[in-house]
């Protein structure tokens, strides 16, 4: 079966050959993957996937892989949770987790798109691969590499903290440290895309790692029983995952996996860097650029390639958005952890606290199916929660010591 | 000669201003534009910048200065 009829341009609509590029050249607007949809229909059935690996590749039919998978076998197909002790928190009757903070190998959702960028570099003949990161993306960069045993250059700005990069330089990459501003590294990163052969999984493979985003939406339908849920709560940095994650809704409608979807996509992000929402906030499909000012490090991006098309997915769905505060981000977190036992990184706090915001603000009706995106692991960034949480006892190691303390604990509480 | 794509973001207050004029008069650099949205609040310009490096360097700073966003076309690729 042939699936894939090349690459085109989001925006003029030209087409090209399936090749190492991004950009289209006449109007340099984005290229996303073309697929051959006719040929697919009817040959992708529930009983054709549910025949399938428990890992991503069960939808390999969907993704841009046209030989073997090369890396990540095991990536994905992670827990969709239906909660009971948060839906009773935020006061909702079905509420559920995908929980990517546990998805294999690196702890996070890029383990999908960076497994199907690997593997289409391998596949274009790419003997390196390289990206620009300061946290999960150059944790799965560089643990693919190293399985796939390609080279691996990961930059990252000079003035990162180098506690920040152990994750990653344990795989072995190349660690280029670019001294300069956010502006210039990033620049610089454009330009080092563009000279060298190298498969830079976010710049020139971008169309086909993008597409392992589509894995999240997939799943989240097969694992509802091939439902689509009335609303999904979706953490927004780059803009990518909403953008997939719709298109994968509307893909299996289209393929007939799905009967009817009905879902909104909602936006959640950091206030101290929300241009996504805030477009949405203000209804206008212009990004204004903004400089990060948040904890929420992982969904930190000022200027988002991919922001008018998650406005878009937000708006054709009949979504919202909403920004959360530092410290309701810190509290998302303790919720989630408090409440279902899931550890997540602040970009999951983002999710919770805005998907607690719009269910107050009615935007969720309380009755409604809702999906919250649980995109990353909190035991990568710790830090964010020294201030706020203590030892609650601390006693001398006698038995009678121990008595004396459960004894206060007690009372307190009864207090 | 160097070529480089950018997304050009005004501020408000340079819409008005002949600022890729300049560039061009100034700065040695030919510029082909692919695509742009100006309005009267708010203006980008997607473009290709051909020019010698140092005078692409001097143009692009001198951008900067002028309040005017320079990003690549990719926008942020630097991926927290």
């Amino acid at each position: 079966m042939v699936k894939l009829k090349g690459l085109k341009c989001r925006e003029c609509g030209r087409k090209y050959p399936s090749s190492p590029a991004h950009i289209c050249e006449f109007c340099f607007g984005p290229l996303e993957v073309d697929y051959d949809y006719e040929a697919l229909r009817g040959v992708i059935t529930r009983a054709s996937i549910a025949a399938g690996p428990p890992s991503i590749w069960r939808y390999k039919d969907l993704l841009p892989i046209e030989g073997d998978v090369a890396v990540g076998h095991h990536v994905g197909f992670t827990p969709l949770i239906r909660s009971q002790n948060l839906a009773e928190e935020l006061g909702v009757t079905e509420l559920y987790i995908k929980n990517d903070s546990v998805c294999h190998p690196t702890w996070s959702f890029k383990d999908r798109v960076v497994s199907v960028a690997v593997t289409k570099a391998k596949e274009f003949g790419f003997d390196t691969v390289a990206c620009a990161s300061t946290g999960n993306l150059a944790n799965s960069v560089a643990a693919h590499a190293a399985e796939a045993r390609l080279k691996s250059y990961i930059f990252i700005p000079a003035d990162l903290e180098q506690g920040k990069v152990l994750g990653t330089l344990v795989y072995h990459p190349t660690l280029v440290a670019v001294e300069g501003t956010y502006d210039e590294v990033n620049r610089l990163c454009s330009e080092v895309s563009d000279k060298y052969r190298w498969a830079f999984v976010n710049i020139n493979i971008r169309p086909y790692y993008a597409e392992g985003s589509k894995t999240y939406g997939y799943e989240i339908l097969e694992q509802l029983g091939w439902r689509a849920p009335g609303h999904i709560v979706v953490p927004c940095a780059g803009g990518s995952l909403i953008t997939k994650i719709w298109k994968a809704i509307r893909e299996c409608t289209a393929l007939g996996l799905l009967e009817r979807a009905a879902t909104k996509m909602h936006a959640a992000q950091a206030l101290g860097c929300g241009p996504i929402v805030t477009m949405v906030k203000n209804d206008t499909d212009v990004l204004t650029p903004v400089r990060p000012n948040t904890i929420a490090k992982s969904l930190a991006i000022g200027n988002p390639a991919d922001g008018y098309y998650a406005y878009r997915s937000v708006k054709d769905s009949g979504g919202y958005g909403e920004h959360a505060t530092d410290e309701e981000i810190v509290e998302g977190m303790l919720l989630l952890a408090r409440a279902e036992g899931i550890f997540t990184e602040t970009a999951g706090g983002v999710t919770v606290a805005v998907t607690k915001k719009l269910i107050e603000a009615g935007v969720i009706p309380r009755d409604e199916s809702v999906v919250i995106c649980i995109t990353g692991n909190g035991l990568k960034t710790p830090d964010v929660l020294l201030e706020r949480l203590e030892t609650h006892v601390k006693i001398r190691p006698s038995l009678s010591a121990f008595d004396r303390a459960l004894a206060e604990l007690k009372s307190q509480s009864t207090q | 000669m160097t070529r480089v794509r950018v997304r050009l973001t005004f501020p408000p207050e340079r819409i008005q201003e002949p600022v890729i004029y300049h560039l061009v008069k100034d700065f040695d650099i030919i510029t082909n534009i692919r695509r742009a949205d100006v309005k009267a609040d708010h203006g980008w310009v997607i473009l290709e910048l051909e020019g010698k490096e140092d005078n692409l360097d001097r143009g692009i700073a001198w951008l900067k200065e002028k309040g005017v966003k320079v990003d690549p076309v990719e926008r942020d690729v630097i991926v927290p």
